[in-house]
């Protein structure tokens, strides 16, 4: 079976699964709208957002909500352990990592859809000034850490104490993306736009992404392995 | 790839500071029901494992055919598994469900086998529902065929006649014979004596992680395995 | 344990009562005085733990991709290093931070790119502590990946932030101040080595004691 195939089927699977209940959808978005939520109680004084407040929270709001995200799709295939059902399929084991992680992909850009504008409004902030770049930000950086997180998610699947285990191992090694997100989507918002700092650090991401998604394909069938 | 017949050699599997199996050895062949007796904890969910690839021995290996073979994907092409598990999702309907791990098999017709498998599993007028909605015997019915959709070689089953009702029993059965008519290899891990006394062709006793003698003939199944080991 | 361990401990101690001599003799740093000294030991440690990233990390793709159970081993004992260093460099950094500059932590680029390797290695040991049964192989990936992260943590933290003193201050320190430091590392060095060693061989032990076990489990059953 051809290989991008295999990785459509499970996508699809994904997202067909995900579309019946849709519960992983609105609670993530539910979520991401309550973070938001709870920094414009820290960040707005007199109704003004704080200068440069804005990449921050939607940074963060991305990736608290990615990790819910990650959290809640890999439960759903510990139930029935599905997961081992697609490992004793013939399908080749990149295969179904990709497939999930493109499925996951699609759902935090459907939440990014969502609060992106969000934040724009809420904290004044003029994100849409560059939307090439900030696209370009958004996917590569929601990229990496999705990579890191499927596998890592994948991994903790049989593991105890897993809820706790995913954030406390997904965030320091995702620092390097969030920083660069943080600080890319600064250099857009800026007074005086820093349209070579915004790309110096897309570029990092760009390289970040080539270098963990190689590493997460090579490891996965090591770790998922019993 | 195939195989026409399925050997263990010398397996063995440690978890920490136990043995789960100690130096088990036997071999299965094309056209053979194979039971797989013994005591809760005697190691034959962990064979069933080793045997579906899942899992690696800590010593020794399995044989399917004449070569040893790692989890390729044209070797779990060949194999199914029924376990404790469904490898159902409980969102999808049953048409669905099948109709996936059918593509994630590759087969060529996967709407006929499809509906094919529904009528077996007596459940062609619930084939839109989602399975969530159905009682253990029909998740346990449809599973079966899922397992059996891509026609494998080598059908592992570890207790499948829990919680089944005599009719689903009897199907399962008729499934196993229709198995091994077609030239299958089936192992079967199980408890149920009774149902499997007078289907299987040999039955293995593991206790405490090894094979042990059983006397091949006289009385029942029942009789022969109490007197194992002795 | 090879026969190199116990003069290699015993030029250790020789090398650590030899330091803090060479650091009194070292001239002052005009601004800070005399505590830019904790520099000496700040800096070794830092390179200790660095040396033990790398070898849980190469360790880390040996379990993973080789499958060698020894090098499990090896991991988990550089991972503890890499915290014990890290640990000694945090509370070095802003004690020196406080009297230099007044302030504890200055977010400054190479002690927050260390805090996060730190934290990365923290978290290797967290899930080996409650990931219950087969969390080496997990581990491992973390070990890999915490290892491949170091230039992107770098990079990134940098790009953000400059304020420490510029890498070019060792070569460029008079020759006095360069000795001490050098002489700090290598004894650090050595002293990740030495624990390294004794970590692995009670894990190795415990290894053994769990095979003597399985053994005993395999004859019982005789």
């Amino acid at each position: 079976m051809p290989f991008l195939q295999a990785i459509w089927i499970v996508t699809r699977k994904d997202l067909l699964v995900e579309f019946r209940s849709r519960e992983v959808v609105y609670t993530t978005l539910f979520f991401a709208v309550s973070v938001l939520l709870v920094f414009s109680f820290s960040f707005v004084r007199e109704g003004v957002a704080i200068e440069g407040a804005a990449p921050g929270i939607l940074w963060v709001a991305i990736a608290f909500s990615g990790t819910l995200a990650l959290g809640r799709v890999f439960e759903r295939e510990r139930q029935n352990e599905t997961l081992r059902g697609l490992l004793m399929s013939p399908a080749e084991r990149p295969a179904v990592y990709l497939g999930k992680l493109l499925g996951i992909l699609l759902l935090l850009f459907a939440v990014e859809i969502v609060i992106v504008p969000l934040v724009a409004f809420l904290f004044q902030a003029p994100l849409f000034r560059h939307p090439v770049l900030l696209l370009g930000l958004l996917t590569t950086g929601t990229l990496g850490f999705a990579a890191v997180g499927t596998l890592f998610s994948a991994m903790l699947v049989r593991t105890r104490s897993r809820d706790v285990l995913l954030p406390l191992l997904l965030y320091p090694i995702t620092v390097p993306v969030m920083i660069a997100g943080v600080r890319g989507t600064a250099a857009l918002l800026q007074a005086d736009v820093d349209l070579p700092m915004a790309r110096a650090w897309l570029s990092m991401i760009v390289f970040f992404d080539v270098v963990f998604v190689t590493l997460s394909l090579w490891t996965f069938e090591a770790v998922v392995a019993e | 790839m195939d195989f026409t017949s399925l050997s263990f050699v010398n397996v063995s599997r440690s978890y920490g500071r136990r043995w789960a199996l100690s130096r088990v050895s036997f071999r299965c062949n094309a056209g053979e029901i194979v039971a797989l007796l013994g005591a809760n904890g005697a190691g034959k969910s962990t064979l069933i494992s080793i045997a579906a690839a899942l899992l690696t021995p800590s010593t020794g290996s399995v044989r399917y055919g004449d070569h040893e073979s790692r989890s390729t994907p044209a070797l779990r092409q060949r194999i199914g598994v029924v376990g404790h598990d469904l490898y159902l999702y409980p969102e999808l309907s049953a048409k669905e469900n099948l109709t996936f791990y059918g593509r994630l098999h590759s087969l060529p017709d996967v709407g006929a086998r499809v509906e094919a498998a529904l009528g077996r599993a007596r459940l062609s007028d619930r084939g839109d529902d989602p399975v969530q909605s159905f009682s253990r015997g029909m998740r346990q019915r449809l599973t079966l065929e899922r397992a059996l959709l891509h026609d494998p070689r080598l059908l592992l089953l570890d207790e499948p006649f829990t919680g089944l009702d005599d009719a689903s029993t009897s199907a399962l059965v008729a499934r196993l014979l229709e198995l091994k008519t077609r030239g299958g290899i089936v192992l079967v891990a199980t408890h149920d004596l009774e149902v499997v006394d007078g289907v299987v062709d040999r039955a293995v006793v593991l206790r405490d992680g090894r094979v042990v003698e059983m006397p091949g003939s006289g009385g029942s199944l029942r009789e022969r395995f109490r007197l194992a080991g002795s | 344990m090879t026969s190199a361990f116990t003069p290699l401990t015993v030029l250790l101690a020789a090398m650590f009562t030899l330091a803090p001599v060479l650091i009194i003799g070292a001239p002052y740093e005009s601004s800070m005085g005399l505590v830019q000294k904790i520099f000496y030991f700040h800096f070794a440690s830092w390179m200790g733990m660095f040396a033990a990233t790398i070898v849980c990390g190469v360790a880390s793709a040996r379990v993973l991709f080789q499958r060698r159970a020894a090098s499990d081993i090896t991991a988990v004992s550089a991972a503890e290093l890499v915290v014990v260093f890290g640990i000694i460099g945090l509370i070095t950094g802003p004690l020196w931070g406080r009297k230099a500059w007044g302030v504890w932590w200055t977010w400054d680029g190479r002690a927050t790119s260390a805090l996060v390797l730190w934290l990365i290695f923290v978290s290797y040991l967290l899930l080996r502590r409650f990931g219950g049964p087969g969390s080496e192989r997990l581990s491992a990936a973390i070990g890999l990946f915490g290892m491949f992260n170091v230039p992107f943590v770098y990079w990134s933290v940098n790009l953000w932030r400059t304020l420490h003193p510029k890498t070019s201050v060792v070569p460029t320190l008079p020759v006095d101040m360069g000795l001490p430091l050098w002489f700090s590392t290598v004894a650090f060095l050595g002293l990740t080595t030495v624990l390294l060693a004794l970590r692995t061989r009670l894990e190795r032990r415990k290894s053994e004691l769990d095979a003597l076990h399985l053994a005993m489990d395999e004859d019982e059953r005789e």
